[in-house]
């Protein structure tokens, strides 16, 4: 049985620019988000939050709360059981409700159910806590400096959370033997995702002490699993919903405190509870882009050509551990997967801080070390002659071969996709040529399709889809995959429609229901499409083969001369002689009986046998190259981006409309964090926790953006199709750094580019100094000993597309 | 205190009996269920609440229920007409405007607005309506493509136009 065939043109869905299948609902107000639950007699949550960076918890006195009128429950941690979570089970120190401590402005402390919001807002304000000050730890510097103020008493050295140091072959020897080698210092600061969206929960523990959670949730599975152990019930009593989520970009990937307590309130007040953040509270929610300070040493031989590098990063953590060592690692992981480095170094710590936590934010500890490589490799160039974008070609990693840290890399696009945008931007023509004040500038990146392994360790799936139809000729896909606006549900559609010869408008999808469909990890690492995607294509061709075999023998042909196409399934050599796909669906399930097919995925299990070798694998890699022009005003320093193209290897464009709406949000992404978006702080404060403060670009700062899609066709990806929502962010960032120094000469070696510090580099460059601009120091610390292991660049990528549940 | 407010609401007649202090915003997702209408900062920032009055954007969270009484207000779950969708919602739908779709109904009515305004802005124009409804998923590109789109549709010259727009 045959659907699919090799070329393009066999396809009757993929490839298509259609609406996503929810479009209809979102263009009428159809859709409804978390908040938009409203449940009979729903009681209003709130939560109370320290006003103190840190400070011990002297006592909480709820009495006055509790007496007010319209006020349903007030918990504080004390009616939870007293277990501390965290995302990844070698971070388990979070409580919803702080018992003993807070560690930053915004950690909750109790929690009022009440008859609407404001009653609820007005009981928050007639609790009573106490609190001792503690000395705030406010920057990486400050936390290393001061090991006497503990913010946890867990990590790998006091305030350290992670510290890491990995070495694949010998980088003293590789960078003893390069021709150039260069050592710079970069900073990139934190900002955060800032989803259009406030997180909202609506709980109903009900009378059959069975508890349902809606929520706003990038991960309905881990939810699912956390609050079994947070609220002490047992999982198959907690159904976790996640409702359409209205922008997430890695925010909403762990289970929250608002989450926890509407559960515990609804529990106590016997009605359900909805809690709604203010966007204050995003703010401090946060888990977004850490700050990271970076050191990196690269050697180059004459001919551009990298010989070695060693990287090393800080990370300001924040107050808790949330995903944070795997953003560690995540911050060496990939430097390796963009270029050829035939030995590397890597020593990443992380550094626990008084401010909300940072985790995954749309490229998950990526940018920070991109913006280094990138701005580096310009300066490499300079210092050798070489156009950037040779450099960068110089550089491909060979496709189908493992690299220094044991990645195994298959397609790679990058030098198609650099071609492109050099051709399409007229980069050959205006590089070093436009005049003073315009400058255009070019970076490359890299990035998973999927992480390689799961959060918590085990060997099922890391997503299930279920396709059933039934005598009707409607088909059902059930999967835990999350929408979160990229279009998760419409790809399953489209895929499913594809195999089984129907138009998506004929597949219906259940998504992202513990109950009802099978797990899936969640909508992060950019693994959906290809995770949901590949299960969902064996779900579907498992039922086209039930239902071929029925049509097959009421035709008298073969099973393998059916092939389903254009809503029938027919004799391929003699089309005539056919059914259309409902009747062929009564003529399965007379023959099989309920006709509903599982598929499974889990991703090959190649993670490097090494401490660490866990986070950076993955099936597939994506490549984009981006090029930025940009006018500096050397009056105010202010950076206008103007034009942006950027290619990017995509595997193959399921749907090039939504693979182009995932490559221009990331560029849109990528230039507000470049020029404006920072999560910063002034005396134990954040300084700006409102959208109007926090700056991000509007449509009058949003330059055109030329997309350029380079199909690679990769073997591991469904019918060949990479990731598009994360990697595209990558090099727009650098890119723009490295259109400043080609528009007046100055390096701005600091994320975000504002215009302070341009008017301080063209201010150095009046005065003959170097025209540099970023952190002049590092902080005192000693990495661990490093782990030595073997590099594995070059050698043959092995057992590509062996994965379990295969077939 | 709480008082009655007679609305006009997308053509209905509605009633409220709600505190005076109580937002557009709210009492239009609470007390009336059209939840269609969005909040993404409750301080006027953001643009997610943008609703019409009198067919002129307004944010719902700075605007009290008694300012709007004999007035018309217009939300999204207003702009379909007798079973057919505005061409500025299918553009939108066809193109790939709406991601997560949070800040959508906000900027359709921006955009319906400065249709009714401006039969055929330029892409500038469009851009300078649009600048307070934040959107964080598109990148806005397909969002000025499809008014492009709506708005050449609507001027009839759109014929063409409609049949060159991405497959429903």
């Amino acid at each position: 049985v045959s659907g699919r065939g090799a070329g393009k043109e066999r396809f009757s869905v993929v490839g298509r620019a259609l609406p996503k299948i929810d479009a209809w609902a979102k263009v009428t107000g159809d859709t409804k988000y978390a908040d938009d639950f409203f449940l009979p007699r729903m009681a209003y949550g709130k939560l109370l939050r320290s006003p103190l960076p840190h400070a011990r918890i002297r006592g909480i006195d709820t009495a006055r709360a509790r007496a007010l009128p319209g006020v349903y429950a007030v918990i504080t941690g004390r009616d939870l059981p007293r277990v501390k979570f965290g995302i990844l089970p070698v971070s388990q120190d979070e409580e919803a409700l702080c018992v003993e401590r807070v560690r930053m402005v915004g950690d909750a402390v109790a929690a009022v159910a009440a008859v609407d919001e404001e009653t609820a807002e007005r009981a928050t304000e007639l609790i009573e806590v106490e609190y001792e000050a503690l000395p705030p730890l406010m920057s990486i510097e400050e936390a290393l400096a001061r090991p006497e103020v503990r913010i946890h008493e867990y990590g790998d050295g006091p305030n350290v959370h992670k510290a890491v140091s990995l070495e694949f072959g010998d980088v003293e020897a590789a960078l003893a033997a390069a021709d150039v080698v260069r050592e710079d210092v970069f900073f990139f600061q934190g900002n955060t995702h800032l989803p259009m969206e406030q997180h909202a929960a609506v709980a109903w523990w009900g009378p059959d002490d069975k508890l349902t959670l809606w929520s706003s949730t990038q991960t309905p599975h881990y939810v699912h699993r956390l609050l079994a152990k947070i609220l002490d019930v047992p999982q198959p009593h907690i159904r976790v919903i996640a409702a359409p989520v209205g922008g997430g970009f890695g925010g909403k990937l762990d289970p929250f405190a608002h989450e926890i307590a509407a559960c515990q309130l609804s529990r106590l007040c016997g009605r359900p509870v909805k809690i709604t953040l203010t966007r204050e509270e995003v703010f401090y929610t946060h888990r977004g882009r850490h700050p990271v300070l970076m050191w990196i040493k690269t050697g180059f031989q004459r001919d551009g050509r990298i010989t070695g590098m060693h990287f090393r990063s800080w990370l300001d953590g924040g107050a808790y551990g949330s995903y944070g060592v795997a953003s560690t690692f995540y911050t060496g992981a990939l430097q390796t997967v963009t270029y050829t480095v035939p030995v590397y170094k890597f020593e990443g710590a992380r550094v626990f801080t008084n401010k909300p936590p940072c985790g995954p934010k749309r490229g998950h500890g990526t940018p920070q070390p991109r913006f280094a490589v990138e701005c580096q490799l310009d300066k490499a160039a300079l210092q050798l002659g070489l156009d950037p974008a040779e450099i960068r070609r110089r550089n491909l990693v060979r496709p189908f071969t493992k690299t220094a840290n044991h990645l195994t890399v298959t397609t790679v696009g990058l030098g198609e996709c650099i071609d492109r945008v050099v051709e399409a931007s007229g980069w050959r023509r205006k590089r070093g040529a436009l005049p003073r004040g315009k400058g255009i500038g070019l970076a490359c990146s890299a990035y998973l399709t999927g992480a390689g392994t799961a959060i918590y360790w085990n060997d099922m799936p890391h997503s299930g889809v279920v396709v059933r139809a039934d005598r009707s000729g409607g088909v059902a896909v059930l999967c835990g995959a999350t929408d979160i606006g990229q279009g998760s549900d419409s790809v399953l559609a489209y895929l499913v429609a594809e195999v089984l010869g129907i138009e998506p408008k004929d597949v219906r999808v259940h998504a992202a229901d513990t109950d009802l469909t099978p797990v899936d990890l969640g909508s992060y690492s950019s693994r959906v499409t290809l995770m949901a995607g590949t299960a969902a294509i064996q779900a579907a061709e498992r039922l086209r083969g039930k239902i071929a075999e029925a049509v097959a023998k009421k035709l008298g042909v073969a099973p393998g001369e059916i092939v389903a196409r254009d809503g029938r399934l027919f004799v391929e050599e003699d089309p005539d002689k056919g059914v259309p796909f409902a009747e062929a669906v009564v003529l399965g399930e007379s023959m099989h009986g309920v006709l509903a097919s599982p598929g499974s995925y889990a991703p090959p299990k190649r993670a490097g046998k090494y401490k660490g070798g866990g986070v950076g694998p993955s099936p597939c890699y994506s490549y984009s190259a981006c090029v930025v022009e940009a006018d500096v005003d050397e009056e105010t320093g202010v950076v206008r981006p103007t034009q942006v193209w950027v290619a990017h290897d995509i595997g193959r464009a399921l749907n090039p409309l939504l693979v182009e709406g995932q490559v221009e949000g990331s560029i849109y992404m990528g230039l507000g964090e470049a020029l404006m978006e920072e999560q910063v702080f002034r005396k134990g404060v954040h300084k700006i926790p409102s959208m109007l403060e926090y700056k991000s670009p509007t449509t009058l700062e949003t330059p055109e953006i030329h997309t350029i899609l380079v199909e690679t066709d990769d073997p591991e990806g469904p019918f060949g199709a990479k990731e598009a929502g994360q990697g595209p962010l990558l090099p727009v960032i650098p890119a723009v750094a490295n259109a400043v120094y080609d528009a007046v000469g100055v390096r701005v070696d600091e994320v975000p580019i504002t215009p302070d510090k341009v008017v301080k580099g063209l201010d150095l460059q009046r005065q003959g100094k170097p025209a540099r601009v970023g952190p002049e120091r590092l902080p005192v610390f000693t990495f661990p000993a490093p782990r030595m292991v073997e590099s594995a660049f070059g050698q043959p990528a092995e057992d590509v597309a062996v994965r379990p549940f295969a077939s | 205190v709480k008082t009655l407010v007679t609305l006009t609401v997308n053509d209905e007649e509605r009633e409220a009996y709600v505190p005076v202090h109580k937002t557009l915003l709210e009492v239009l997702r609470e007390d009336l269920g059209l939840t269609g209408t969005k909040h993404g900062c409750e301080l006027g920032e953001c643009g997610a609440c943008t609703v019409l009055l009198d067919g002129e954007p307004v944010l719902a969270c700075l605007v009290l229920p008694i300012e709007c009484q004999g007035r018309r207000i217009t939300t999204v779950e207003g702009m379909a007409g007798g079973g057919r969708l505005h061409p500025l919602q299918t553009a939108f739908a066809e193109l790939g405007a709406a991601q997560c779709g949070y800040c959508t109904p906000g900027v359709l009515l921006t955009a319906q607005s400065l249709l009714a305004r401006s039969g055929a802005p330029t892409r500038e124009e469009i851009r300078e309506a649009l600048a307070g409804t934040l959107c964080r998923c598109t990148g806005y590109t397909k969002i000025l493509d499809a008014v492009e789109l709506a708005a050449l549709r609507m001027s009839g010259r759109g014929a063409s136009a409609a049949r060159q727009g991405a497959e429903r």
